[in-house]
């Protein structure tokens, strides 16, 4: 089924979009005017923190409400930029008389309460790096990027720490501190009272000098054959973030911006935390996971005016039957955008017809460190698109051909989805794997591992992905890392593990296990597997499904075909098998 | 369905999610997500099976209110009565 351009009628809408010329506005764009639009620290140099909260806070924004926490128990802690910028400073004071240094790595794993987002910027502004964890993870995945990020502390909860953590501290050496969010007293010598720390130290805090090139984030993502690697991002992403901000998700000043994804993930950092505060709005911050009753009524009663959310969650919205417009006042909302995986043309339509706003879809990823291809306010949406590139960003669609990579320009032909090299939020590395990262760069292009194509009009459509990495409730599971926790388990001879497609969350976790002479295929020992699995692994990354099978099926060379295991899952044509080993 | 029989569904449910944990440890009153670690996608293919073995409708907009077992008892038996 095919749906039609959605036509965007700019007298209708209610504020004039930034972008309204979409040709125009590429063609005028440089990334020197948009550093222009920053401030640079008083002693010349460039710090994400700076610019997202002090510079407002010394401003006409220093009253201005720049973040609301909502709490799962209904509380609300309102801040504005005074008090951003304070608290900052106070985390920033902490990590200073703890001896933490520049480029040192701080994590945080925590609910989405005011103490993370005080964590990122105050950790920005000790000019250390901040690497934020998804609180759903499990100790394996904890330990891991811990591990591979050096993390010198960690800041979280009492509950998150015992129940994911505390197990883990010998084998984490470079760990000095660990900063408990909740706690009025120290638990030991090195597992500290944040309170008791923020309320000691200063809130006045001057920030070192900072160059754009420093590293600033660290955000983990997933691979397909080995563990996750950390793409460090650095302060000059303040620019991609603050351009995004305006092209994209059009944020004027009066807005109240609410990005539903949570700062575990890179959408959540740098949409959840630096582009609205770039910006200078007024963040909307929700700590309870998704409930479509609670998220309307956030929509209501905050007046929400923009609004980024992803596929999962629209699509479990879409279940309720009825228009939520008779009972929920939605009429604040001006904008909607969605990230995560392809949304498909029918949530697009459905956000028309049953919100009154179309959806607009959007594609970037962890390497990127902000939003590339995009719908935009004042643009037609083809439902299903993902839109086009970024002013400033050029985006093409390659194959690698007999003489490296060859730029395919003839339209509606797939290919990988490849970017031009440059922008401020790339990605600056792969943490201690130079190899890795060398491997993403070919012939002058960043090759995405996604599978698109391109229209005749510009547009850019999503295929699939190129490799094995499964994209889950729009979060990235790398199948080795799944793999790996369950080859531990006493029965287990072999596993592949796939993303098996799902309409709700994209693809779900399935693992195939081959199992152990002596070991027989019960209905037991599969829902221990799934426990042993999510013990380790945690919700988010943990199989949702497992299935015995008798052998996998394996190249020569002996590397499992997760592709096959896919195909065959799906009951499609297996095509190709020259390489298969056995069956 | 007698509630003990009914609880012990639930609990049958949810030790199909997450077999690591001992639901019957679960509080009443405790946040069943938070205590057994289910992400929202386990929590609806739960609501979902339970939904078509007892019949009862439970529509997605009621999820919130079905925090803890004994949120979750207590609306179940009001939705089997009515």
């Amino acid at each position: 089924m095919s749906f039609d351009t959605i036509r965007k009628d700019l007298q209708a809408q209610r504020i004039v979009p930034h972008l309204v010329d979409y040709e125009q506005t590429c063609a005028k764009h440089s990334w020197k005017a948009v550093q222009a639009s920053l401030q640079g620290l008083p002693e010349d140099g460039l710090n994400l923190a700076y610019e997202a909260v002090d510079r407002h806070a010394s401003g006409a924004l220093a009253n201005h409400l720049a973040l609301r926490c909502l709490g799962k128990d209904d509380s609300v802690r309102d801040l504005t930029y005074t008090d951003m910028a304070r608290g900052s400073a106070r985390f920033a004071n902490v990590l200073r008389s703890l001896g933490v240094k520049k480029g040192e790595r701080v994590f945080a794993l925590m609910n989405r309460v005011p103490e993370l987002y005080f964590t990122a910027l105050g950790t920005l502004k000790n000019v250390s790096v901040f690497c934020p964890l998804f609180s759903q993870f499990g100790p394996e995945p904890v330990w891991q990027r811990l591990s591979r990020g050096d993390a010198k502390v960690l800041v979280t909860s009492q509950a998150l720490y015992e129940k994911k953590v505390a197990a883990l501290r010998e084998q984490l050496p470079s760990l000095q501190y660990i900063l408990i969010a909740d706690v009025t007293d120290d638990l030991d010598a090195c597992a500290l009272s944040l309170p008791r720390l923020m309320t000691a130290s200063s809130d006045k805090h001057t920030i070192p000098q900072t160059c754009p090139e420093d590293m600033a984030l660290l955000h983990f993502t997933s691979g397909t054959t080995g563990m996750p690697k950390g793409a460090v991002h650095v302060h000059q992403a303040a620019l991609t973030h603050f351009a995004t901000g305006r092209y994209v998700l059009d944020l004027h000043p009066e807005d109240i911006f609410w990005c539903t994804a949570d700062p575990g993930w890179v959408t959540g950092t740098s949409y959840g935390i630096f582009a609205p505060l770039l910006n200078g709005v007024t963040n909307v911050v929700d700590e309870a996971d998704f409930d479509a009753e609670r998220w309307y009524r956030i929509l209501d009663e905050q007046k929400v005016t923009v609004w980024y959310t992803a596929p999962t969650a629209i699509r479990r919205l879409m279940r309720i039957p009825g228009n939520p417009r008779v009972q929920h006042d939605l009429s604040a909302l001006r904008l909607i955008h969605s990230v995560g995986e392809p949304l498909n043309p029918e949530a697009v339509v459905w956000g028309q017809r049953v919100l009154g706003l179309p959806i607009h879809d959007n594609w970037w990823q962890t390497e990127t460190g902000g939003i590339m291809i995009a719908n935009y306010a004042a643009i037609d949406i083809r439902p299903g698109s993902m839109g086009k590139p970024l002013p400033g960003i050029e985006a093409a669609i390659v194959k690698r051909g007999e003489h490296g990579i060859e730029e395919i320009t003839q339209p509606d032909v797939e290919g990988e989805l490849a970017l031009k090299p440059g922008w401020p939020s790339m990605f600056r590395a792969y943490l201690h794997d130079e190899a890795r990262y060398a491997k993403s760069f070919v012939d002058g292009w960043y090759l995405s591992g996604d599978l698109a194509k391109r229209d005749a009009d510009g547009y850019f459509w999503f295929v699939g992905r190129a490799d094995d990495i499964i994209k889950t409730s729009g979060h990235m599971v790398g199948p080795f890392e799944v793999e790996s926790a369950l080859m531990e388990h006493a029965a287990v001879a072999e596993v592949g593990v796939i993303g098996k497609p799902d309409p709700l969350i994209g693809e779900m976790v399935k693992a195939f296990v081959v199992l152990k002479l002596g070991h027989p295929a019960t209905d037991e020992l599969r829902l221990e597997l799934i426990g042993f699995a999510r013990k380790r692994l945690g919700p988010a990354v943990a199989p949702k499904e497992i299935a015995f099978i008798e052998s996998l099926p394996k190249t020569r060379s002996g590397k499992i075909m997760r592709r096959l295991l896919k195909t065959r899952e799906l009951g499609l044509p297996e095509g190709d098998l020259s390489t298969l080993e056995n069956d | 369905m007698s509630e003990n029989e009914l609880k012990a569904m639930l609990l049958e449910g949810l030790h199909q999610i997450a077999p690591e944990a001992n639901p019957a440890a679960l509080h009443g009153n405790q946040n069943i997500r938070e205590t057994l670690d289910i992400d929202s996608f386990d929590f609806l293919s739960f609501l979902i099976a339970l939904n078509e073995k007892l019949g009862v409708q439970i529509p997605e907009a009621d999820y919130g209110k079905l925090r803890t077992l004994d949120e979750m008892l207590r609306y179940l038996v009001a939705k089997s009565a009515s």
